[in-house]
Order: C-alpha cells, then structure tokens, then sequence
C-alpha cells in the first residue's frame, strides 16, 4: 500500500499544497494586500514537490518492475535481482488500475512545469480575484493534480473520476473572476462538459459492457479490454464502433476539437486570461495522454485501430480547417488562440491517425503526439503569458489595441512574435520541428491526403499569426505609455522563449524524452 | 597556392554573421553606432573565407571538398537529418557573390543609414540575413535548405517592414511573406514527397537517385515542380512576382542585397542545385523554361513605363531573374549561374546608384530629378556602367553571361531565344531611358526629406487614371502629387555627391561589373560549376556563336538609340506615343492589373468580403458566438442561467450531437463489419 501511494506521490503532494493553501487562508491575517508574495510561493511548492518527488521516483527506478519470466527467453531483458522473472518498465499499481511509466513520468513532468508556469504567470493577474487568489492557486494545483493522476491511469472508470475532477475544478476556475463574461463562460463550460461527460461515459459503458471489464490493459494472463480486443475484436461488430464513436465525440470536448470545439473560442474569451492559458495548455494536454492511453492502449488491437484511425483524420482534418478559417476574422486575441488551438489539436492528431506508422515497434504518432504537445506548451504558454501580461496592465484583448506594442513592450512583443512564428510552424522554432515530425509519420502512413490538408492550413495560419505580429510591430497607437511587466512574468516568459528556440535548434533531448515516453505502446 | 580550406574555416563563414548578429544584440546602446562597424568586420571577414573556399574550389576542379557530416535530428531510420558542410563549385560562386555583396552594402549602409533611429536594429537584421543566406548555400540537406529558405523569408520581412510606421512599408513586407508563402508550400511538399520516396535529405543523394532511375519519373516530375513553385516564390517568377516591386518600400541597401543580388537568386539557385534532377524530367524543364520566358518578357515591358527609379530596378531584377530561369529550362546550367554571378554585381551597383540619388534629391520618381549628371559625377558614371552591363554591351560582364544564354537557347529553344533578344532590347531602352531622365536634362527639383525617414519615396506611383502626359514627365504637377510645398529648386541647396562611405562602394562595384564576364574568360566558372554535378548528368556546352553575339549587340543599341531619341533629343515625341498604345500603355502602368486581381478581387472580395462575410453572420446569427456581456445586462436581475434563451447552447449542443449521429453512421456503413 506504501509503495502504491509512493508511486503516486506527485498527485498526493500536488494536492496536499492545494489543501494546505486553502486552510492557510482561513487564518486571519491583518492586513489582506500582503498576501500575495507567500501566496506565490506556497503555491509553487506543489509543482516543486512534484517535480522532486517524480525525480526521486525515478533515483529509485521505481518505475521499473519484475514482469513475468519470458519462457522462450527471446528477449534479452535483464533478469529481477531476486529472480522469477524479467525487469520491464512500468509498474502497476491500486489492483493495476494505475501505472508508473515512462509515458506517466513524461506527464508529471510537463503538468508540474505548466503549472508552475501558469502561477508564475498570475502573479499580477491574480489581485484581480481579490478575496478569491488564494482559491484561485488552490484550485489550479487541485485541476494539475488530477491530470497528474489522469495520465497514469490505466482504468475506465479512475479515469473518468479524474477526467470529471479536472472538469469541475476548471469550471469554477472559469468563473472565478466573477463578473458576467467570466461567469458566462463558466456555465457554458460547465453545461458543455457536463453534455460531454454523459457521452464519454456512454462510450465507456459499450465498451464494458462488450468486454466485461473496465481495465485497459493488464499484466498477465488478466481481463483487460485489450486482451479482449487482441482476442476476438472482430465479433465485436456495431457495438465497438458505437462505442469509439462516443468516445472519441466526448473526448474532443477535452481537446477541443470538432465536433465539441465550439466552447472553446467562448470560454477562452470569457474566462480570465491565466485560466484560458491554464485550459488551452495543461487541458489540453491531459485529454491527449487520457486519448493515448484508451486508444494505443486499450483499443490498438490490429482489428479495430484502423477504425479509429480512420475517424481521428477526419477529425483533425475537419478541425484544422473549421480552427483556421474561423480564426481568420477574429478580432479578440483569446477568440484567436482559442480557434488557433483548434486548429493545433487537429495538428496533434494527425499525429493519433497515423497509427500504422511504426519503427522498431515504436509508434512514430504517439511520440510525435506527445512531442508536438511538449512543443506546444512552450509555445502557447508563451503566447498567453503576453495576453496575460497586457490584459493585467490595459484591461484589453482586442488586437487592434495590441498596436504599437513593440515601442511599449518591446519584450512582450517580442515574445509574442516568437511564439506565434513557432505556432505558424517557421523555422527555427519548436513548431516547425514538431510539424516536420508529425507530418512524417502521417506520410509514413500514407496519409499524404491528410498531410495536404494539414501544410494547406498552415499556410492559411500564417495569415491570422502573422496579422498579430503586424499590428504589434506595424501599428500605430495613441498611447505611448509602457507596460510593465513582473519579474517572475519576465523569467517564465524568458524560459518559454528559450525553450521554443531550443526545442527547435536542438531537438534531439526533447525528441528522445517523447520517444522513450512512447515506447510504452510498444510492449 | 593556398592549403584546403579546413572544415572550422567554412563553419566560420556562416557563424561570423551570426556573431555580428550577438554582438549588436548586446551593444550598449549607447554605442549603437558601432553596429556598422562590427556587421562590416565580420562579413568583410567572411569574405576573405569564401575566397579561401572559391581557391580551394579551383584546386579541387569544383568537386565538392569532403567535410564530416554531423547528426542533427536522429528518429531510429525513420527521420534522419544530418548536417553535413557542403563546398563545391557552384557552393563557392556562390558565397563568394553574397559574402562580397553583403559586405559593400554594409559599408554603403554606414552612410545611407547614418542617422536613422533604427541603425543598430538595421544591423541586426542584415548580419541574420547575410547568416540565414549563407545557411542556405552551405548545408548538404535539403531540409536545413528549407530551414534558411524560411529564414531569409524571415529577414526580408523585418527589412522590408524596416520602416514600418509607414503603412506601404508594413504591407509590402506582409505581402512579400504571404505570397512567398504561397511557393514555400510546393517547397515543403516536394521535400516530404521526395524523403518518403527517397529516403533521405541528402541533395548528393537525391541527385545520385535520381540519375540512376531508382525513382519514379512522376515522382521527380513532382518533386521538381514543388520546388520550381519555391523558386517561383522566392525569385519572384510570373504569377508569383507581384511581391517584388512592392518590397522596395525597404531601404534601399536592403533592395540591392536581398532584392536584386542575393535572396531573390536564391530561387535559382535552389533549381540549379537540383538540376540533375530536372533534367529526367523534360516536363519541369520546359515548364521552367516557359515560365522563365513568360517573366522575362512581362516585367520587361513593365520597366518601360515605371517613373520610379526603383521600380524600374525592381522589375529589371524580375526580369533577369526570368532570364536566369529560362537558361535553366533550355539546360543551359552553367550559363544560368553565370549570369547569375554577374547580375548580383551590376544590379547591386545599379540598386545602390539609385539609393545615392535618392540621398540627394530625396526622392525616387524620375520626373523629379534630371541634370544629375554635373552635380553627382561618380554616381552618374557608376551607373551608366552598371546600365550598359545589364543592357549586356561588349566587353561588360553582362555580354558575356547574356550571350551565354542567348547561344544555348539559339541552339536549344528557338522561341525562347527570340523572347530573349527582345528582352535584352527592352532592357537597354528601360535603363537608358532612367538615364535620360535622371542624369540629362534640367533638375526637375526633387522633393522635401520627409520627416522621421531618410528616403521619401513615392509609395502610388504609376496613378491608376491615365492622366494626359503619358510618358513625359510632368514636374509641377508629380511635385504637386508628391504632396511637397511648391518651391522654387534654388530655395533649398541643389543636389550633391553622397558622402564617400557610399561613393566607395559604389566605384568597388564597378569594377566586377565591367569585369566579373572575364572570370569565365579560362572556362573557370565553367569548371567549377560542371564540377559541382554529380557524374551522369548533362549540361549544355556552352559555345560562342559570332551570329548569336552580333544580335546580342545590335537589339540593346536600337533600344538605347530609341530612348536617347525619345527622352533626350525629343525626336519622337512620349506623349503622342503613350497616346498611340493607350490601352497597352495603361496595362503596362498597371502591371497587367496582376495588383487589382491579387488585392481586390481575391483577397479583397472572394477572400475578406464573401468568406469573411460569410464566417462573420455564420458566428454571429447561427451560434452567436461572441460571449455577450451587453445582451444580459438589458435584464440585470435575471439569472444567468437565462443566457440558454439565447439558443446558444441549444446550437452548440445540436451541432454536437448530430455530428456525432452523423460520424456513427458514416462508420457504420463505411466499415467492412
């Protein structure tokens, strides 16, 4: 029982900081103003402690288990110190409900950085929720605890509870600020998830009842869907297509993409600037790794992958285009990312279509999946943490009042400048990178068609991106004054940069952390 | 005779620039006015590399020098990327033409730029520029060709925007970016098309495949118009050129290197370094070849009409670019590169000729200046040699390379070489109708410097109304359209010779433009460039034809006689001929109306109006998207649950779920259970 809760210490302590910022905030203190600089750092110490506790974990290879004794001996994999069998990676844990692998250690990794990020980022932001900032860091550590626990999940139903708990701590983070807009998107958000949950759960409930159990996969000679589905996945017929309809349909409110996209550009616009960064980046994320996990998982028996293969190009090609010409005529910078990460996730699941692009064994488009997503979260968390940034000091997200910015901000702008050229996917940067890969592995699969599509759209990206860019270093504006800008909004502004250069002028530490993470659907 | 140039010398090439680059960038900006100094310094030594690199070349007959080869992207054997330095012939022409050009336009820069708010950020961007530039003529991969192909896209944007507070600045250079973009597309396919096919980055490689017919004939044919619709872009190539002409709202040092000598070439470039594998492929060549013609031709007759001294460059450039695209397509590899190699020097020199004019009557529009002659004496020279060298006069440097293509195309494609022969006349009558009209003459008066930018230009020339005046110029009322108080020219002090750090440059550049056509005198360039091959592929020979050169001689002399009788002796008179050709007259100024169909019809009509129109009712009226915090105040008390009255949810939600009944059953039936 030790050694499970061990495994997943980072969400326990990345859930425990959150508590303990909620209690805290219950002591009376004389003066309220001086709350925020403690605030800040108690807050960080949840992505802190979970980002020592994964390196620990890993010291300890604790995610390196004793698995069954190959009998033929065919692979050359060490022996178990103790003998009975062989080491393998990923250790299963909670009556193998939840796994430590590396695809897990990859998520830990990448949510405690994207919530450190976000808090960072908030700093000056978060005066604004005024008696409600503490509850504000409390519920993103909350929301990044459960998608900590989301991507080690290896279980239906655990995954639908933590799906559901990142749900809900998002709906409330939308309507923190509490005035109409902000408000207004959080039902919206609220009634729109909650539709999708009820859709998910329809599909997980067809795929219990055709395989009588709700483990994805399992060691041994165990019940898992995928044992199931390697056995006799052709009798399944209509009901398993039923059901990966209804899955895919719920799971694309998550990563927003067709059909259930439209909340997206709404709540986005609505919700205040830090959690519109927090949705479209960590959210994000964790509904790709809960996708990995049930799909290259659970269901990449040969007999059904190329079903839903099939759907994932349709979907990411019908929501690069729906993200792309909408975002066209957008005149509100979080509308604008908020189609522009339509139009990502569909970049990303070109990655998920191309499921029959293989080396070695190792699938080249879940790792291009997570690497395009690692890639992304620097790009457009910098991307927001500039909205973030001008919408604290001007109180706008209009782009024409991002003109002139590059005099009044020039780091800011140039920032921003930055991130956009890695959205656009222009050497050399992060996105360009990620593109390259992802699109190779579609070509690999020979879905030159969806590759088409996919270079098509990001010529038309180039024309919203590059409007932003034109406006903040071309334009004009009245107001000369400028912005200021917080120190810790400065170093995470400054990581993110570096980070979207780096990633794409040596990509390699970052490629290979995505392929190892991917070498989990091997097995 | 030096050693072999080692591999960290060339590395050194392309990081100087790069270092320049980091130097400027943490310049105290109280020393600005060092980033001249520092870009000078480091491309100057650059320079003396590539002509370590071009001596190397020689020893080695154009074969490329052999260099290690270093891992930069490794996926397993799926997607492999190394990077490797690549020194051959047609590499070292090449850094040597763009090393050289960067480095005088740096100098010229000191001067021309001398004051300007922006100096040390100029800097910044020329040192990437020249770095992305050389990145894209050193690597072996034609992917980390791609990488500074978007690159030098990159810096062109920032140097034509480099003024961005004027609003033609800023839309030139988002134009020039978009419809780059437009060729970039075919670029990254044809690598993607070409890797899966081919396995492999590698340009050798790819050339080696190529030849032995280890790929697909429709697969090369592909391939080879993918990057053909790169070039096309980046070389400004009918009907992708209409970004060229707009980008010369950047200072004009930018448009001498980027847009005349060396980003524009690049197109050319990239088609010659895959030449092996056009040549399977007849149908790309021939395209390429008629493309080429069709450009050449086009933008010529453009030139002839122009009263901006730029834009009569920039649709010259346009129009040599063609030329160069036409040898390509007719074969003629050697001849195509040379021309190139000579065009870089007299273009930058004409380009520049036309900067220092324009510092000192504050203007580009011809029928402003007139009578330079006496007052700016070593610009009026410069640049009558760098004219009679583009118009290809014997022994010039641009008769030797212009003869070159015209040979091979009197032996290869007759049609195309009649398109030639009438080009080069066009060009000998556009450049020396310039002349005329600048140098010769009475000083029509100049304009006013405009506040806050060292050049003032006239960003509408060529007016969409055929004004009666046609060609002549017209100087109170172009003064009055300039928008400059009507004064009287000896109200402020005449026009005078530019200071020396641009004159020097200008005298420097001189001398490869009369001369750069001898270096092929011993068959040099030829070597070098046949060397740069891999073995198997063919070139046209390059012969000299007394006939084809007679021609070549005596069509630009009609052309010049023709502008001397009508801008200078006024024998035949503009207006009445302007009068004559109206309907083609008015085409020609408005550029084939190519501007008004980009402009309004597509982008402005199908693509702003009719889709975005479209786009906008659909978010507004059928999801009514906007979050709408004006439409619930009206009912303040209300709950705000009452916002699902609005019908939103009730869309997105039916939206939802048919898509989702839709997707089922489209499975359903599609799938083979």
């Amino acid at each position: 029982m030790l050694d499970d809760l061990d495994r997943i210490g980072p969400v326990l302590v990345m859930a425990g900081v959150a508590a303990l910022i909620i209690i805290w905030d219950f002591i009376p203190r004389p003066l309220p103003a001086a709350r925020g600089k403690p605030l800040l750092f108690v807050a960080l110490l949840g992505p802190a402690a979970a980002a020592a506790w994964t390196v620990s974990l890993l010291l300890r290879d604790a995610h390196i288990g004793c698995g069954p004794l190959d009998p033929l001996a065919l692979s050359n994999a060490p022996l178990c110190p103790g003998g009975g069998g062989t080491l393998v990676e990923g250790v299963f844990s909670f009556a193998n409900s939840v796994v430590l692998d590396d695809l897990t250690i990859f998520f830990f990794f990448l949510f405690a950085g994207i919530g450190a990020a976000i808090i960072l980022a908030s700093n000056d932001y978060a005066k604004r929720f005024g008696d409600y900032e503490a509850e504000f860091y409390a519920l993103i550590l909350f929301a990044t605890s459960a998608m900590l626990l989301l991507s080690a999940s290896r279980d239906l139903i655990l995954i639908f509870v933590a799906l559901e708990m990142t749900g809900i701590t998002q709906y409330i983070l939308a309507a923190l600020q509490k005035d109409r807009r902000s408000t207004e998107a959080g039902i919206k958000y609220l009634l729109l998830g909650a539709t999708a949950s009820a859709v998910i759960l329809y599909g997980m409930a067809f795929l219990f009842g055709l395989t009588g159990t709700t483990r994805l996969v399992a060691p041994g000679d165990e019940l898992s869907i995928a044992s199931v589905i390697n056995e006799r996945g052709g009798d399944l017929g209509a009901g398993l297509i039923m059901s990966l309809v209804f899955l895919i349909g719920g799971l694309s409110f998550k990563m927003s993409v067709v059909p259930f996209q439209m909340w997206a550009p709404d709540v986005y616009e609505g919700a205040p600037a830090p959690v519109a960064a927090f949705l479209s980046v960590a959210s994000k994320a964790a509904a790709f790794a809960v996708v990995l996990r049930i799909f290259f998982e659970g269901l990449s028996g040969e007999t059904v992958r190329g079903d839903w293969a099939d759907i994932f190009a349709i979907v990411a090609a019908v929501s690069m285009t729906v993200g792309n010409v909408f975002a066209l005529v957008q005149s509100n910078i979080k509308r604008l990312l908020g189609y522009s990460s339509i139009a990502q996730a569909g970049n990303f699941m070109v990655g998920l279509a191309a499921v029959s692009a293989a080396e070695g064994g190792l699938s080249l488009g879940a790792s291009g999946v997570l690497f395009f997503i690692a890639a992304y979260a620097f790009t457009n968390l910098g991307a927001f943490i500039v909205v973030i940034a001008i919408s604290a000091r001007i109180g706008s997200d209009q782009i024409a009042d991002y003109a002139g910015l590059a005099r009044r901000a020039p780091l800011l702008a140039a920032a921003l400048a930055f991130a956009l050229i890695s959205l656009t996917g222009i050497p050399p940067t992060a996105g360009f990178i990620a593109k390259l890969y992802i699109f190779n592995a579609a070509v690999e699969s020979n879905l030159i068609w969806l590759v088409v599509v996919a270079v098509l759209n990001s010529v038309v990206s180039a024309f919203y991106y590059l409007k932003v860019a034109g406006i903040m270093f071309m334009g004009e504006s009245a107001n000369q004054e400028s912005i200021a800008t917080s120190a810790a909004l400065k170093l995470v502004l400054g990581v993110a940069v570096i980070g979207i250069l780096f990633v794409g002028i040596v990509p390699s530490p970052l490629l290979d952390a995505a392929r190892d993470a991917a070498s989990v659907f091997s097995q | 005779m030096l050693d072999t140039i080692p591999e960290n010398a060339v590395w050194a090439i392309f990081f100087l620039p790069l270092a320049s680059l980091l130097v400027i960038l943490f310049l105290p900006r109280s020393q600005a006015t060092a980033a001249g100094v520092v870009a000078a310094l480091c491309i100057g030594a650059a320079f003396v590399l590539s002509l370590w690199a071009l001596d190397s070349s020689l020893q080695a007959d154009g074969h490329p020098l052999s260099f290690s080869s270093h891992e930069w992207l490794n996926v397993g054997d799926v997607l492999e990327v190394n990077v490797a330095l690549n020194v051959d012939g047609l590499t070292a022409v090449m850094l040597v033409v763009v090393t050289s050009v960067s480095f005088l336009v740096q100098i010229y820069s000191m001067g021309y730029m001398k004051g300007d708010g922006g100096y040390w950020r100029y800097f910044a961007y020329m040192s990437l520029f020249t770095a992305s530039m050389l990145g894209l003529i050193l690597f072996n991969s034609i992917l980390m060709v791609y990488v500074f192909w978007e690159m030098v896209g990159l810096s062109s944007y920032l140097l034509i925007g480099f003024w961005f507070h004027r609003p033609a600045a800023a839309a030139a250079a988002k134009k020039a970016f978009l419809v780059t973009r437009f060729g970039d597309l075919g670029f990254l396919m044809a690598i993607l098309l070409i890797y899966v096919h081919a396995g492999t980055f590698d340009i050798a490689a790819i050339q080696d495949l190529a030849i032995a017919g280890a790929i697909g004939q429709t697969v090369l044919t592909w391939f080879a118009l993918g990057v053909f619709a790169g070039a096309a872009g980046k070389s400004a190539q009918v009907p992708l050129h209409v970004w060229l002409p707009d980008a010369m709202e950047g200072p004009t040092p930018v448009s001498a290197l980027i847009h005349a000598a060396t980003m524009v070439a690049a197109g050319v470039y990239l088609v010659a370094r895959m030449f092996p594998v056009f040549q399977v492929s007849p149908d790309a060549m021939s395209f390429a070849g008629a493309i080429g013609g069709l450009t050449a031709l086009s933008a010529a007759m453009i030139g002839v009409v122009m009263v901006d001294i730029k834009r009569v460059l920039a649709y010259s450039t346009i129009s040599q670019l063609g030329y160069m695209m036409l040898a390509l397509g007719i074969g003629a590899y050697v001849a195509a590169i040379f021309h190139l190699f000579t065009h870089a020097f007299f273009k930058a020199l004409l380009f520049l000729g036309s900067g220092s004019i324009n510092h000192a009557t504050n203007t580009f529009d011809m029928r402003l200046m007139g009578g330079l002659r006496k007052t700016m004496p070593i610009t009026f020279i410069t640049f009558v040699i760098g004219s009679l060298s583009l118009a290809g006069f014997f022994p010039l440097a641009g008769f030797w390379s212009k003869d070159e293509i015209l040979s091979d195309a009197w032996a290869h494609e007759r049609y195309l070489f009649y398109i030639a022969l009438i080009t080069a006349g066009l060009t000998a009558f556009y450049m020396f109708r310039a002349i005329f009209l600048t140098f010769f003459g009475e000083y029509r008066g100049g304009a006013e410097p405009e506040t806050g930018a060292v050049v003032a230009t006239l960003s509408n020339q060529a007016p969409v109304s055929t004004e009666p005046g046609g060609f002549e110029p017209d100087p109170v009322q172009a003064h009055a359209a300039a928008g400059a108080p009507h004064t009287a020219p000896e109200a402020h002090h005449g026009p005078h010779e530019s200071p020396w750090l641009m004159v020097l440059p200008l005298i420097l550049l001189s001398f490869p433009a009369i001369l750069a056509g001898f270096a092929n005198y011993n068959h040099d360039i030829e070597h070098l460039l046949v060397g740069a091959l891999p073995e198997g592929a063919e070139v046209a020979e390059p012969t000299f034809r007394m006939g084809v050169a007679i021609a070549a001689t005596i069509v630009p002399a009609v052309g010049v006689i023709l502008a001397w009788a009508i801008y200078h002796a006024k024998v035949i008179s503009a207006e009445s001929l302007a009068r004559l050709f109206r309907p083609v007259h008015s085409l020609l100024e408005n550029k084939y109306y190519l501007d008004v169909l980009y402009e309004r019809v597509v982008a402005g009509f199908l693509f702003h109006k009719a889709l975005g129109g479209a786009l906008a009712t659909f978010e507004r009226y059928i999801v009514d998207g906007a979050v709408n915090g004006a439409a619930t105040s009206v009912r303040q008390t209300a709950s705000v649950l009452r916002y699902l009255q609005s019908g939103q949810f009730q869309t997105y939600g039916a939206l939802a779920f048919s898509s989702l009944v839709f997707t089922t059953v489209l499975v359903l039936v599609l799938s083979p259970l």
